[in-house]
């Protein structure tokens, strides 16, 4: 086939034409692409350049140390222990599965752990360091650090928790920290990034709970470079944070130890206030719990263990509630003092106007009984608070009235809750005409002002508030407790008060018969006097019921409480501070279901106050010459629960 | 017709060739490989290996077989044009049987020491075809309906064989670059009016009638056509790609992050970084003024082939070298609109600069095709 010449320049300028066309096309779309550019690289250059960084930094918080918690002397109750984790990469284990098995030749690994952290490592990014075994002790340490060549990957990490080293003694105290929960996040308003981080331990109880901002610190930030997997390449800054504040508080931890010995196997409240200042210088609690338990979290078991899950509800002893500041009792005759005070200040009774008792007062036609059933005779102001007469206060509780016995309950400091960064802190009840209008919808009775007259009834009060009405008749001022000395290094208020304005007479009538309660020896706490003249002590025992005595139990004679069921036995109470011419601490015991108050918790508050004021062990020349014996026999049984505490850091430094 | 009917009045002889050679398309051709020597060093952190020495390494051999190719007069390509064509066809039949896979795509045969991708020949091989055969066909047949189904066959058939493979990118190349040459060689405008008018009005009615009850596709089909169309809806597939690729450019800004300095190529953020998806850490690293520059040299030996096409009264020589300009383009716009987030993500590499010994061989013996026609020249 043979073409002409004509043909091939039409076709070749048809080509050409078209050529030019399609190569012109193409440049019209080049400069599609390049203003694309334009606007991806110069118009937007500022904002993907921001998503750039984004993309590549990554701000990561730096934890700060938890401030540390001391005792008055500067022992350590809450620090920070050094521990080692054991974290194994897969990336440098390679094979993993002989790594780990080669680990767990050396060091026993949970199997729980072991499989979870197996789990992991298949699941997680082959950089991201997985939690082998926690807690490991330093000789397992030494053992993998020697072996490291044989174990790729694994690395010892040093971290950091809080570590309470008194243990049980100061839980109802110190409290305890522990990862913080979905439950937490939702409770507190609380914007502190540092709660993003998984399981950062806050304070879930007392002191570490309620001093959470000032120990908890704030947060440092390092900003790292990452890759698109998330792996850490490099940082790029970082801002130390601010560790929490230290804080000192007024415990003796040494006396706090002795308390908690001295309470163990009951369960019992004991608390020691200084007067002068309102310092709290012991507040044990009994039945108590270890705080390190709860740290790492505790187990199902344990935990249904101290919640008494297995026991009849009637039997429980409460061992994670801190009986000092949460519960409340009726103060029973501990509360004599205050209709007294109530009676003497506002003129309705002499001290030495004497009333008849003849072991009941019939209030219109209600019978009232005295605890002695023959009735005491005629009782002055001294002898009815020394035997603890019944039928006393309820005549000088009908002349007074309940709202003036209240208002001195008030000014005593019942039925406040006192500020102390404790948790779940009582108010108890301190009754009056309009309390029962309000709470119950009632009239207030006469019989209703017999019954608070010695402490029962609607009366409710925790050990704290027992020990301030201690302190403030001790002192004739509104001394209020303080459980915080320091914070940062900062001097906390003092718990010194102004006069309560009492008639200073009035109040030496009282502590001259709470003298008696205990020395003289028709007192009901005769037996459990000091004999050490320095150190003598003023009381009032307390046994308060829990239980109604019907007439017909009356009748045939009160059961003993050895032989009630433990729930239903009276509580003993005792109030006391000492010494009697100068005093310096006043102390309040209650023992659940103890019995009589004489019997029970007095000894106790003997046994502390003398703790206290000895700062030590007191020698048994402080004791009657006729207990020696047996106190020397309860020093020999207690020694074995009684740590050699060595004071730390001075009061001045902290 | 034969080289002896060409009306030569001069035509260099032995070694002479190669000054004739179109030596500003050589020139660019080794600018833009340099340019990718740069990144895939920058891509491999600082390092020759594992990228730099073996794409050299295949540029040197391209070099030497592009101006072999131009040292062979342009009518013995001609000749070859239907056995390329056939020689293609057969391995891209035979990928099918005993292709090797790779990513869920069977595109390759071993050959031992490389692999041979069959789709890639096939792109030269069809505009040698096609050229061959609108040379052959007198003017005034051109447009004939009988006529212009034997290229579409031409062109159907190795289409539907790549994409079957599957690979979107290269079926793309092949249809558009042979429409391309039907459209050089005069096959009139009703044609393609009617072929973009069919299309449009397909896509206008595969997308009005959803949601009504006479929908052309599946509920499914519908919204993988969704995310293939706009990948940003699938924010951790083809999406987070695209995403920190369109990041990488931007933040490349007017000049750049430095070289090396590219923080969304050095941290992975961005797939493919070493094929498809260089063209962003070029961006990312050299800025505007290295892109749009890349795009220059691109622009550039287009322009430089349309220059020698039109100059080029050699009918076969002309539609070659004008195919391999369109194909060549075709490579780097759609590559670059890819990255760009102007075209969805289809898997074609960016010319000359992405790391892959086939697409490199190949786009120089397309070059060396180029090189033979302008040498050849009918002077």
């Amino acid at each position: 086939m043979k073409r002409g010449p004509k043909e091939t320049a039409e076709s070749a300028r048809r080509l050409s034409r078209r050529a030019v066309l399609l190569g012109t096309a193409q440049l019209g779309l080049v400069g599609v692409l390049g203003a694309r550019m334009a606007t991806l690289q110069v118009d937007q250059a500022d904002e993907f350049r921001m998503l750039a960084e984004e993309n590549r930094i990554n701000i990561g918080l730096i934890p700060p140390a938890r401030g540390l918690i001391y005792d008055i002397n500067g022992v350590v109750l809450a620090d920070n222990e050094q521990h080692y984790t054991i974290t194994m990469t897969r990336e440098g284990a390679g094979d993993v599965d002989e790594v780990l098995a080669r680990l767990n030749r050396l060091i026993a690994i949970d199997p729980e752990q072991l499989e979870k952290a197996r789990e992991e490592l298949k699941a997680r990014s082959a950089f991201v360091p997985v939690t082998v075994a926690e807690r490991v002790s330093w000789e397992d340490i030494s053992r993998v650090t020697v072996n490291a060549p044989a174990l790729p990957g694994v690395v010892a990490e040093l971290g950091r928790s809080r570590h309470y080293p008194q243990g049980t003694d100061m839980a109802h105290v110190v409290g305890y920290v522990g990862p913080v929960s979905d439950f937490d996040l939702s409770r507190i308003d609380d914007q502190d990034p540092l709660l993003q981080i998984p399981r950062f331990q806050i304070g879930k109880t007392m002191v570490e709970n309620n001093l959470e901002r000032d120990l908890r610190g704030s947060a440092g930030t390092k900003r790292v470079e990452v890759n698109a997997a998330g792996r850490v390449m490099r940082e790029l800054d970082r801002v130390e944070g601010t560790p929490g504040a230290d804080v000192q508080l007024t415990v003796d931890a040494r006396l706090q130890n002795y308390i908690q010995a001295r309470l163990s196997g009951e369960s019992a409240a004991a608390i020691v206030m200084d007067v002068t200042n309102g310092d709290l210088k012991g507040i044990g609690s009994a039945p108590t719990y270890d705080p390190n338990v709860f740290v790492q979290g505790i187990s199902v078991a344990l935990w249904d263990e101290l919640n008494e899950r297995d026991i009849d509800a009637k039997l429980h002893r409460r061992p994670l509630a801190a009986k000092t500041v949460q519960g409340t009792y009726p103060p029973g005759s501990t509360f004599k003092m205050v209709t007294a005070l109530a009676a003497l200040e506002d003129g309705q009774v002499t001290a030495d106007e004497t009333i008849r008792c003849v072991g009941h007062s019939d209030v219109f036609d209600v019978r009232f009984h005295c605890w002695k059933r023959s009735g005491h005779g005629n009782m002055d102001l001294n002898n009815s608070l020394k035997q603890s007469c019944d039928v006393y206060y309820y005549d000088i509780a009908q002349r007074v009235g309940i709202d003036k016995i209240a208002a001195m309950g008030r000014k005593l400091g019942l039925g406040e809750r006192h500020d102390l960064p404790m948790s779940a802190v009582r108010s108890g009840i301190m009754p009056d005409k309009v309390w029962k209008q309000e709470t119950r919808g009632e009239e207030w009775r006469v019989g209703d002002t017999v019954n608070a007259s010695i402490g029962q009834g609607y009366v409710a009060t925790s050990p704290l508030q027992l020990a301030v009405m201690t302190a403030r008749i001790a002192t004739g001022k509104a001394v209020k407790p303080r459980l915080v000395k320091s914070i940062g290094g900062v001097e906390q208020p003092s718990g010194e008060g102004e006069s309560l304005g009492l008639n200073e007479n009035n109040l030496r009538r009282i502590r001259r018969a709470m003298f008696d309660v205990v020395n003289n020896n028709r007192g009901t706490a005769y037996r459990s006097r000091i004999a050490e003249e320095r150190f003598k002590m003023a009381g009032k025992t307390g046994t308060s019921q829990v239980r109604r005595i019907t007439a017909e139990e009356r009748e045939r004679g009160v059961t003993r409480n050895e032989d009630l069921p433990w729930n239903r036995r009276d509580h003993a109470l005792y109030v006391a501070f000492a010494p009697m011419d100068n005093p310096k601490y006043a102390v309040a015991v209650v023992v659940e279901h103890g019995g009589g108050g004489s019997t029970a918790a007095a000894p106790i508050a003997r046994d502390v106050l003398l703790q206290a004021l000895y700062e030590g062990t007191p020698p048994l020349e402080a004791y009657p010459s006729a207990m020696r014996g047996r106190i020397a026999e309860q020093q020999r049984r207690l020694s074995a629960m009684i740590r050699d505490i060595q004071p730390g850091r001075t009061a001045d430094q902290a | 017709m034969s080289y002896l009917e060409y009306q030569v009045k001069y035509v260099p002889s032995g070694f002479r060739k190669l000054m004739y050679l179109n030596w500003p398309v050589v020139f660019l051709i080794t600018a833009v490989s340099g340019f990718g020597f740069l990144m895939l060093y920058s891509v491999a952190g600082g390092s020759m290996d594992p990228w730099v020495t073996a794409q050299s390494q295949r540029f040197g051999l391209g070099m030497a077989v592009m101006m072999i190719m131009a040292l062979i007069p342009i009518w013995f390509w001609r000749n070859m044009a239907v056995v390329a064509y056939v020689v293609a066809l057969l391995l891209l039949v035979a990928v099918e049987f005993v292709g090797v896979e790779r990513n869920g795509s069977q595109r390759w045969i071993d050959l031992g020491p490389m692999d041979l991708q069959p789709s890639e020949l096939m792109k030269i091989a069809l505009i040698m075809l096609l050229a061959a055969y609108y040379d052959w066909l007198p003017l005034k047949k051109v447009s004939r309906p009988l006529w212009i189904i034997i290229p579409l066959l031409f062109i159907a058939a190795p289409a539907y064989l790549v994409l079957s493979q599957p690979d979107l990118g290269t079926t793309i190349l092949l249809v558009t670059g042979g429409g391309a040459i039907m459209f050089l060689a005069g096959v009139h405008w009703a044609y393609f009016a009617t072929v973009i008018a069919g299309g449009v009005g397909l896509v206008t009615a595969v997308f009005q009638t959803r949601g009504t009850p006479w929908q052309i596709l599946q509920d499914y089909q519908y919204r993988r056509i969704d995310t293939f169309l706009d990948p940003t809806q699938d924010p951790l597939g083809a999406g987070y790609h695209i995403t920190q690729a369109k990041i990488a450019l931007g933040s490349g800004g007017w000049t750049g992050r430095g070289y090396m300095q590219g923080t969304q190529s050095r941290l992975n953020f961005l797939p493919e970084k070493h094929t498809d998806f260089i063209f962003t850490t070029l961006a990312e690293e050299f800025g505007f003024v290295g892109a749009f520059g890349l795009l220059v040299l691109y622009a550039l030996i287009i322009i430089f082939c349309v220059m020698s096409a039109i100059t080029n009264k050699d009918r076969f020589a002309s539609l070659v070298t004008m195919g391999v300009a369109v194909t060549f383009f075709l490579f780097f716009a759609v590559n670059m609109a890819m990255v760009m987030g102007l075209a969805p993500v289809v898997g074609v590499p960016l010319p000359l600069v992405s790391y892959g010994g086939s697409a490199m061989l190949v786009l120089m013996v397309a070059f060396g095709l180029v090189q033979s026609a302008h040498v050849h020249k009918p002077r």
